[in-house]
Formats: C-alpha cells, structure tokens, sequence
C-alpha cells in the first residue's frame, strides 16, 4: 500500500508540475494576477508531494519491503537501519527520486524566499523550474519507477553495494545534488529574465546568493565524494579525474566563473550576455553530468541504468533544455546592451580573465571526457584520456589563474592604474618569493612544479593579507578604532577572502602531497618492519572478525615516528556474504601535518601480506581547503544586502567604486 | 586610447590568450591519448613499443604467479593470449577468468603494467575486455570461413 501511494503522489506532482509550468508562465505574459498567484502553492505542494514520495521509499526500504524491486535490488535485512535509509539513494531509481526532491526543495525554497521579487519575475522563474520538475518526474514515471513491484517476491534482498555502506556515502550525494540541482534556480533566474528582459544589476543582486549558495553544496559535494575515494576505494588517491568526477567538476568551474561574473553584472551593470549565458551553461552541464552518470555511457560505481530508454530520455531532455534556453538566449541576447564601459585595466578586465580561463579549463575538462566517449560512439576506437593530460593542462591554466585572484581583489573597478597596483602589491611578491625560496630550502626536491604550487599559496595568503591591511589601516584622517573598521568590511568580502584563502589551503595540500608523498606495497611477514622517514610501520598480523553483515580479516600495524609509539592501524579485507564482494577498508591515522595509510593487499605464503603503506603529507589540507571555500561562500551570501529589500533605483553604481566583488 | 581601440585591444587580448591555451590543451591532449589494444593486435605487432596502451582481455585461469609484490599472469582474448607483469596490489575484483584492463608499456614481448584498473561492480566487464573478447571472435569467424 505504502509504494503505491508514494506513486500516485508522483503522478499528481506531475499534474502539478504541468500547472506551475505553464498557468503562472501565461500570467506574466498576460498580465493576469490570478495565475501568476498560482505558482508559490504550486512549488509548495510539489515539493510536499515529492517529499512524501520520498519518504513512502524511505518507509518501504526500512520495513525491508522485498515486495518492491528497488527495494530488493538494494537491501538486505541484515543492512543496518542506517544504510537501510540511505540505501534509498543506493541506486538509479532512488538517486533520481532524490535529484527531483532536491529540485522541488529548490523551488520551494525559491517560493519562500522571493518576496522581495515582483510577481511577474517570481511567476516566470518557478515557472521554469517547474517545466524541469515536468521533465524529470515524467523521466521517473515513465522510465525509472523505483515503485515497481516485484513478483514473487523474493525472501531476500539483494543488498547495497558495500562500497557505498559508508558515512561518506551518507552525505556525499544529497550534497552534490543540492549542487547540481541548486544551479537550475540561477538557470531559472536567467531564462526569466530573458523572457521578461529585465537584465539589470538588480536581477544579478537576486541572482547572486542562490548561485553562490549552490556553488557551496557543490563544492562541499565534490570534497565529500573525494574524500570518499580516498578512504574508501583504498589506494590511497583524492583525484583520479575520472568521467564521473569530471561531469561534477565541470559545472563548478563554471559555477565559479559565473559567481564572479555575477559581481560585475551586479556592481557595473556589465557582462550581462556573458552572465546569462553562463547561468545557462552551468546547469546544462549539470544535465549532461547527469545524463553521462545515469545513462550507463560510463561504467563505473555511479553508473547503475542499463536501459537504454533512460539515456535516450535524459538525452532528448538534455537537447531540449539546452537547446531551447540557448535558442532563446541567442534571441533575446541583441536586446540585453553592452553595460557600462571600462578601461583597459580595471577590476571588469581581470574578472573577464578569470572568466576565460575558467572556461577554458572547463572546456579542457570536457573534451577529455566526452572526445573519448564520441570516438567509441563512432566505432573510430577505444582510447582513454587519464590523469597526465588534466595535469598537463592545469598547472599552466591555473599559474595566472592565481596570479589574478592576487590582483583582482585589489585594483579598482572601471578603471586602475598599473603603478598603483604594483606598489601596492610588491610587498606580497617580495613575501612570496622569499617564502618560496625559504620553504624550498628548507624541505629541498620540491622540484619545479612543487615551487611553482608553493609560489601560488604564498601569493595568495600575501596578497590577501595585503588586502586586509588596507582595509584595517586608518585612512582619511577618520580616527575609529580596527575593530570598527574590521566589522565596516562586507561579509561578502570576507567570504571572498575566506574563499580565496581556502584556495591557498587547497593548492599548499595538493602540492605538498604531490611532492611529499611515499607509497610502497611491501610484502610483510608478522613482526616486519617498514620504514618511511621517521615513522616506522610494524605488522603484527591478521584475525578474523565479524561485522553486522559482513565477515573481515583485520590486520594490525603498530606506528612508530622518531622512536615514539603514535598509533595503531586496523586496515580490514571484507567479504559481503549477501553481494560475494570483497572490499578493502583502509586504516588512516589523520594528522595536521600528515596522514598514515595503511591497507591490506593480498595474503601472501606463510601468513605475510602484501600491504600497502603510504605517508601523505598534508593531503588533509585539501579538503580543509575545500570547507573554507564553501564556509567563504556561506558568508557570502548571507551579506545583509541580499536581504534588503527592493530600492526603487539600483544603487550599485554608486557605491561601486568602494564597495568589492 | 579611444574606447572602440580599448575594446578590441581587450577582444584581441582574450583571442590570444584562448589561443594560446587551446593550443596548450590539444597538444597535451595528443601526446596522452592512450590508445587501446587486444592481445590478438599486439601479437599482429599493431601496438607500439615505446608507448603507454591499455590492454584489455581476460585474465586465463591458472596464471597468475605471485612473488613478493610481483604478479606475473596471463592475459587472453580466447584467440591470443600475452604475458603481463605488474609489481603492486591487485584490486579487490582482479580474479582468474575474469575481465582485466591493464595500462603500461610492452618490453621484450611482456607487458609491463604500471597500472591494473580497478572495477566497481564484478558482474561488470570492463568495456576495453569486451572489445577484445568481442575482436577476437570476430577474427576467429573469419578464419573459420577462409578456411571453408
């Protein structure tokens, strides 16, 4: 009874859907007050119906109800009630549901925090989310109904794959998808506008917190799922620029362009062509990270539909989507202006930098995903594109990426003068060099590459510093105190600074691991020793345990570093009885300034094993670095004056010259 | 500098730097494109010597020898078959008689792995060992009816 009410309230979502769509769409367009009143209900009764669907799944999968076929495809009675509940999202069917439910959160959201927007642009923009709620939840009904019922009805199920019985997996996707779906509220925002053409700085001042509170569910989404790779699937790596991580990353750089696109749309009235099509990118990619995940074209651990009805689906709705927004945009674009003008070096030229380059990086992404999936699909051959070429391509596009996050912040808008900045600025080089030298010195072999990664923290910690020092320093003869002045800064400055500083983090992570890691599979006996540096690995062999469903050979290595007992590891061999899988469970002493990693390989004769023992420097710092951008970008946009209401006139311009990105 | 100069000094300037990183992105693009082969190619001398390629096939039941962290097995499309040598931990789902992509180099007619591809899911064949197993059928047909 349960599944089949959770699938009736699908089908009336839909009649719903079709409502929000188009009723409020005609209003706008007509004029008409009645219709356009109807979409806020509209997205609240969407999202409840979407909501309860959820929850009959939810209900199905924790009364263990083999009944329905997605239920017994990725449960098991012996699963714990938590990954019994999160097993709802273990599979195509489920994700889905989950993707549909964020979408109709979002527009709900949209419908609760839109009072300040007038009617006409709330009734277009909820309209629009409401044709791709339509689109996704008639991909539900028609393609992926995780309601199915399964007859007869097995005894058991056929349990979650064990890879993804794990914390991280709890989070990682809820995460990510509030990411990827959140960008359809700037894609709404942006098609509203260019049916209604009011493209000003006012519509970017609206745009802005949903893109940037998008961008921080995506960035946290993208950190969990790699740090998820690297405790979980055991050899140790964070980023393996695989299809699947690539179609998550690829909507974030351009998200991130957009985030500072948005900026100079909202404070000089400018780039808003540029702007519109980027909000419209964004999500298309987001579709197509979807369909390449979904459809099966990838194999790999997301990759669950093996229908070829759902790719077609998703691809049909990719077309249509892209493919109407940009006809659309390609229509009303002429129409939007150029914006104001500005010098040939002003704060507008070195966020257009940021722009290209991000979008080149983007593009460099895309074609090592897609160029290897096209020449399959034309029968020209099998190649793979891996990790050296994203390497290749990243440093050089990064290096000036970098060098202007250092400039950016600091050189005035419409216009700046090079000799300014460079006084202002020399201080932070002259830090930076030194600091890199020094570090260089004092760990040695960092290479090329590892001095250039190490340049790039220091600049920007150096030129962020710089920043704040101007702004703390007393000027015009106004003697208040530096914590008055600390608390004048907007928060979306000091999310910008938080950002830009969780950046620095990031990159001082990856380069340190780059250069700094040791890896060594070593084949140990009971009582062997390894030694890496200072810290000494002792195998004190393997028992058997038991876990809740499944069995595991657990190992033992005692830690030592200068001599000094640290910790103990227990890296895990499990076997699933349920799915017959095997899977390895790393042991990972986490560190400030390094990790210890240790995983069991194979049992080699004479009860040694071959295990893998790794010391990663700083590799914690990534993801540190990646809660400070999401943490910036939470600041951000909670500044006061997306909360204000609406002013009869912009007063972005005027402001413009003191107030920053 | 009049306006209309300022724009088009900042079109050109864009041009050029999307230029230059295209430039950087294709041709790092060409030189690490791995292209994959199937034993029955490799022993027809089609895949290069000093090249990184995948290889993809099944692994034959009975080969693989351990020693140390050396794996040594064999890797066959049912028509061909070559060695592989791989120094490090197999994944979980690597299993004799089961699908295998391997990435590395050929040296003296073995194939040196530098890298054996884990899979997520074991009733999963890894697209790279279909195609050769796939391949290799195909041949062996031919072969069946020239010598009809």
């Amino acid at each position: 009874m349960i599944p089949e009410l959770g699938h009736f309230a699908l089908w009336l979502a839909l009649g719903i859907a079709a409502v929000m769509g188009t009723l409020p769409m005609l209003g706008a367009h007509r004029n008409r007050g009645d219709w356009m009143a109807l979409a806020r209900p509209s997205a609240r009764a969407l999202f409840a119906l979407v909501g309860f669907a959820f929850l009959c799944l939810a209900a199905s999968f924790v009364g263990n109800d083999f009944s329905v076929l997605y239920v017994a495809s990725n449960s098991n009675s012996t699963l714990p009630l938590h990954y019994r509940i999160t097993a709802v999202w273990g599979g195509h069917e489920g994700s889905i549901l989950l993707w549909l439910l964020m979408l109709t959160f979002w527009s709900f959201a949209v419908a609760s925090f839109s009072k300040h927007l007038p009617e006409k642009v709330t009734a277009r923009i909820l309209a629009v989310m409401g044709w791709l709620a339509f689109g996704f939840l008639l991909f539900v009904l028609a393609t992926s109904n995780p309601f199915d019922r399964l007859f007869p009805v097995p005894s058991e199920g056929r349990d979650l794959n064990p890879l993804l019985q794990d914390p991280g997996m709890v989070i990682h996707p809820p995460m990510l998808y509030m990411g990827y779906v959140g960008l359809s509220v700037a894609f709404a925002f942006a098609v509203a506008a260019l049916i209604g053409g009011n493209l000003d700085a006012q519509w970017a001042r609206w745009t802005r917190p949903w893109t940037t509170a998008a961008w921080i569910f995506l960035t946290l989404g993208i950190a969990l799922g790699s740090g998820w790779a690297y405790y979980e699937l055991g050899w140790g790596g964070w980023w393996f620029w695989d299809p699947v991580e690539n179609a998550s990353f690829m909507p974030w750089l351009v998200a991130t362009a957009l985030i500072h696109s948005l900026a100079v749309t909202e404070k000089r009235n400018s780039f808003k062509n540029w702007t519109v099509l980027l909000a419209i990118v964004a999500f298309s990619l987001s579709l197509l990270g979807t369909f390449l995940v979904r459809s099966g074209v990838l194999s790999s651990v997301h990759a669950f539909a093996t229908d070829p009805r759902r790719g077609l689906f998703i691809l049909a709705f990719l077309v249509i989507v892209i493919g109407s927004s940009l006809a659309l945009y390609a229509w009303r674009a002429p129409s939007v202006g150029l914006g104001a003008r500005f010098a040939l070096l002003s704060r507008e030229t070195l966020l257009l930098g940021n722009n290209v380059l991000l979008v080149v990086a983007c593009g460099a992404v895309l074609l090592g995903t897609l160029y290897p999936l096209a020449l399959d699909a034309m029968n020209l051959g099998k190649i793979s594109v891996g990790p050296p070429y994203f390497e290749t391509v990243f440093v050089p596009l990064l290096t000036p990426l970098v060098f202007l996050m250092g400039v950016g912040p600091l050189s005035r808008w419409k216009h700046a003068e090079l000799p300014d900045l460079a006084s202002r600025l020399k201080w932070a080089a002259g830090a930076t060099v030194a600091a890199t030298l020094l570090a260089a010195w004092l760990k040695g072999g960092i290479g090329i590459v590892g001095a250039v990664g190490l340049a790039m923290a220091f600049w920007i910690v150096a030129s962020l510093v710089t920043d704040l020092f101007e702004r703390l320093r007393p000027a015009g003869g106004v003697r208040t105190g530096v914590l008055h002045r600390a608390r004048q800064i907007p928060r979306a400055v000091l999310g910008m600074m938080l950002a830009h500083f969780g950046i620095a983090v990031f990159i001082f992570g990856v380069t340190m691991v780059r250069t700094g890691e040791v890896e060594r599979d070593v084949r140990m006996a009971i009582g062997d020793t390894t030694e890496i540096g200072e810290t000494v690995f002792t195998f004190r062999g393997v028992r058997e345990v038991a876990g809740p469903n499944y069995r595991a050979l657990r190992g033992r290595v005692e830690v030592t570093e200068n001599g000094k007992p640290v910790t103990t590891l227990y890296p895990e061999k499990r076997i699933y009885p349920a799915t017959q899988t095997t899977l390895t469970e790393a042991s990972i002493e986490p560190g400030f300034t390094r990790d210890l990693y240790v995983s069991l390989g194979e049992p080699a004769n004479g009860g040694a094993w071959i295990v893998r023992v790794y010391v990663k420097p700083f590799i914690d710092w990534i993801w540190g670095g990646c809660l400070l951008m999401a943490l910036g970008g939470l600041v951000a946009a909670t500044d006061r004056r997306y909360r204000a209401k609406v002013r009869a006139t912009s007063t972005a311009s005027i402001t413009a010259g003191a107030s920053p990105a | 500098m009049k306006p209309r100069h300022k724009r088009l000094a900042v079109a050109a300037g864009v041009v050029v730097a999307v230029g230059a990183a295209a430039a950087l992105v294709l041709n790092a693009f060409q030189s690490n494109l791995v292209f994959f082969y199937s034993p029955s190619q490799i022993a027809a001398h089609e895949a290069p010597e000093a090249r990184t390629f995948r290889l993809g096939g099944m692994v034959r039941q009975g080969t693989l020898k351990r020693d140390g962290i050396r794996a040594d097995f064999i890797v066959t499309d049912t028509a061909k078959e070559i060695p592989v040598r791989f120094e490090g931990i197999l994944p979980d789902l690597f299993k004799e008689g089961k699908g295998v992509v391997a990435q590395g180099q050929l040296k003296d007619g073995v194939f040196i792995a530098h890298e054996v591809l884990a899979k997520h899911d074991e009733n999963y064949m890894p697209p790279e060992a279909a195609e050769a197993l796939k391949r290799a059928q195909k041949g062996n047909q031919k072969l069946a009816e020239t010598q009809k």
